[in-house]
């Protein structure tokens, strides 16, 4: 038996899973309350002290975590124009495992430059223009940027013409210049910025979280706890070179405050008369949906589908459910009472699955034009994914997940949103992804079969 | 040289790709570095690309006859969006039926289209105007 043990320190809970990588089996899992604000390492003690009482006493061999304790890693983005290097930038931020707190488009304000030096980011990603392309926004916004306070490293990842220009600009700040983002016009190139990220945020955001506290506990904190699960599902669709993935997928991260969307896939049109507008999406790709979740952000649900739909799907009526919903809105830790509150979290959770996967998933539109019809495809199409994992509290922890996960497929009365047309859906009953993810680092066989076995298969 | 930048698509809702497939290659032959839009370009996809590629000319192709009111506003959108005198082609198949083409290249040009190609027009003559309105030469691998 060689025991190693996965940490996720969240902002309200340390999660800790245990694995034999010699047999390749999950050992056991636990959770604990912590606050970064007294120490991280006692929340971590007190989660392991429940796991081994359920496993008996493990000497670890190896220990690795994932963290979005203290707000996770913060980031602000800038870019030229909004739909094409700002989304790029924010797409790089996002599969980072980032958080990303404000993008801003063209050139800073002084007023920009105050606010962003007032919401304290972890990180400054700065891009704009391809290269050879546009330098005069992604210098004007290098020089704002310098006659400000230093508070953060930036990441420089524009055009590369003028890249020594802004770093020279940016003398007196911690920069890290590496590839543009969007090299030539609609082309991403995101994985060198988010390696970056990933680097600074190993060598300098742990410190300043003070989680460095728990790391003579652990052999290192690889990676924000997104980025860890966006580890795992890539992992889960490609496998590694002697055991199989599983192929394209999609996931469902149904949280308390946000919705996480994640889509392995490469989302190209299915149909030869289809047309693709904007700009190429990434093949790994994570969206947040800040507003979407089952308490902090219930309203956000409610405002995106109408108390109608919530009405319909509960069978509570609307002034009922109003009134339970704010409740709940105030009341972040509780859980369904009985079976009217079991039901309005049903109609909430299929909400904001429904919701969520809409966004992230592309749209079709039919085009009328002189030589017939055609089609135009914004985003990426998943008609065609097969498997959806799903996680989250409110949807594992209900006999109606099938039912509820069956709200993120395609149906009829949204033509036109390129949602999964049918799927089977894998439960991450023992919430063990992000674990898996960090595990996938140094044993990715092992990480891979026991995502196999552990996530369970079920259809609606 | 220093390479001159190009974006170059197909407006509105027009599907023709073959042209702009033949134009892609003969520019980017010529020495220009190009931005294929591609088809079914809108007014705003050929501003956006040309601010981010920081591009010297917009040349938009059109064939499918509805030409003249996809083309409507696209200067003072460019004006508007900080690209002010920036080239501006049009070329292609641009109006609705036969018409005398004086009196199309007219109104184009009054719509601010720095030059106006009719249906036929080899890629070379476009090229030719590029090279003068941008003030470049020939690279030399293409002089005959």
């Amino acid at each position: 038996m060689k025991p190693v043990l996965l940490i996720d320190f969240g902002s309200t809970y340390t999660k800790v899973t245990a694995v034999d990588v010699e047999q390749e089996a999950l050992l056991g899992t636990a959770s604990s309350y912590t606050t970064v604000q007294t120490d991280i390492g006692e929340g971590l003690q007190n989660a392991l002290t429940i796991l081994e009482q359920k496993t008996g006493k493990l000497d670890f061999a190896e220990r690795y975590a994932c963290s979005s304790a203290a707000g996770g890693l913060r980031m602000i983005t800038s870019g030229l124009v909004p739909e094409l290097t700002a989304e790029a930038a924010r797409q790089a931020s996002l599969g980072a495992g980032a958080k990303v707190i404000r993008v801003y488009s063209y050139e800073l304000t002084k007023k920009d430059i105050a606010e962003i030096i007032e919401n304290r980011p972890d990180m400054i990603l700065l891009v704009g223009g391809t290269d050879g392309g546009n330098s005069k926004c992604i210098l004007s916004n290098a020089k704002k940027l310098s006659q400000a306070e230093p508070i953060c490293p930036v990441v420089i990842a524009g055009n590369r013409n003028c890249a020594d220009e802004c770093e020279e600009l940016l003398e007196n700040w911690e920069t890290h210049v590496c590839e543009n983002v969007m090299p030539k016009f609609n082309e991403l190139n995101i994985e060198p910025a988010q390696r970056e990220i990933r680097q600074i945020f190993l060598n300098r955001i742990i410190q300043a979280k003070g989680l460095s506290k728990a790391s003579e506990l652990i052999s290192g904190i690889l990676m924000p706890t997104p980025a860890a699960m966006m580890a795992a599902m890539q992992l889960l669709a490609e496998g590694t070179e002697s055991e199989s993935g599983i192929g394209e997928l999609a996931a469902i991260d149904l949280g308390g405050a946000t919705t996480d969307v994640y889509s392995i896939a490469d989302g190209r049109p299915v149909q030869a008369n289809t047309i693709v507008k904007g700009l190429m999406e990434p093949y790994a790709k994570r969206t947040v949906e800040g507003d979407i979740g089952m308490r902090y952000s219930i309203w956000g649900i409610v405002e995106a589908a109408g108390i109608e739909r919530v009405s319909s799907l509960s069978g509570i009526n609307a002034g009922r459910a109003e009134e339970m919903i704010r409740f709940l809105s105030e009341h972040t830790e509780q859980l369904p009472k009985d079976e009217e509150w079991e039901r309005l979290d049903f109609a909430l959770a299929s909400l904001a699955v429904e919701t969520a996967m809409t966004r992230h998933a592309g749209t079709l539109e039919p085009v009328y034009t002189p030589m017939g019809l055609a089609y135009s495809q914004t985003g990426k199409d998943l008609t065609g994914v097969r498997n959806i994992v799903v996680t989250g509290g409110a949807i594992i922890h209900t006999r109606r997940t099938g039912e509820i996960a069956a709200h993120s497929l395609q149906n009829p009365n949204q033509l036109g949103s390129l949602r999964p047309a049918r799927a089977e859906f894998l439960v991450d009953r023992n919430y063990i992804l992000a674990a898996m993810g960090l595990l996938g680092e140094y044993y990715p066989d092992t990480a891979l079969k026991i995502m196999k076995k552990e996530l369970v298969r079920t259809t609606r | 040289m220093e390479k001159k930048t190009l974006v170059m698509g197909v407006i509105g809702a027009d599907v023709h790709a073959v042209g702009n497939k033949i134009l892609y290659h003969a520019f980017t032959g010529a020495g220009f570095n190009c931005v294929n839009l591609g088809v079914m370009v809108s007014q705003e996809e050929y501003i956006n690309a040309a601010i981010e590629s920081n591009a010297d000319a917009i040349v938009v192709s059109s064939l499918y006859g509805h030409g003249e009111l996809d083309c409507r506003g696209m200067r003072e959108k460019c004006n508007e969006a900080g690209l002010e005198g920036i080239l501006l082609y049009v070329g292609g198949n641009i109006v609705v039926g036969k018409q005398v083409f004086d009196e199309v290249e007219k109104r184009f040009k009054a719509m601010g289209f720095d030059r106006v190609f009719g249906p036929g027009t080899p890629p070379e003559t476009t090229i030719e105007a590029l090279y003068e309105d941008l003030n470049v030469q020939p690279p030399e691998e293409c002089e005959e």
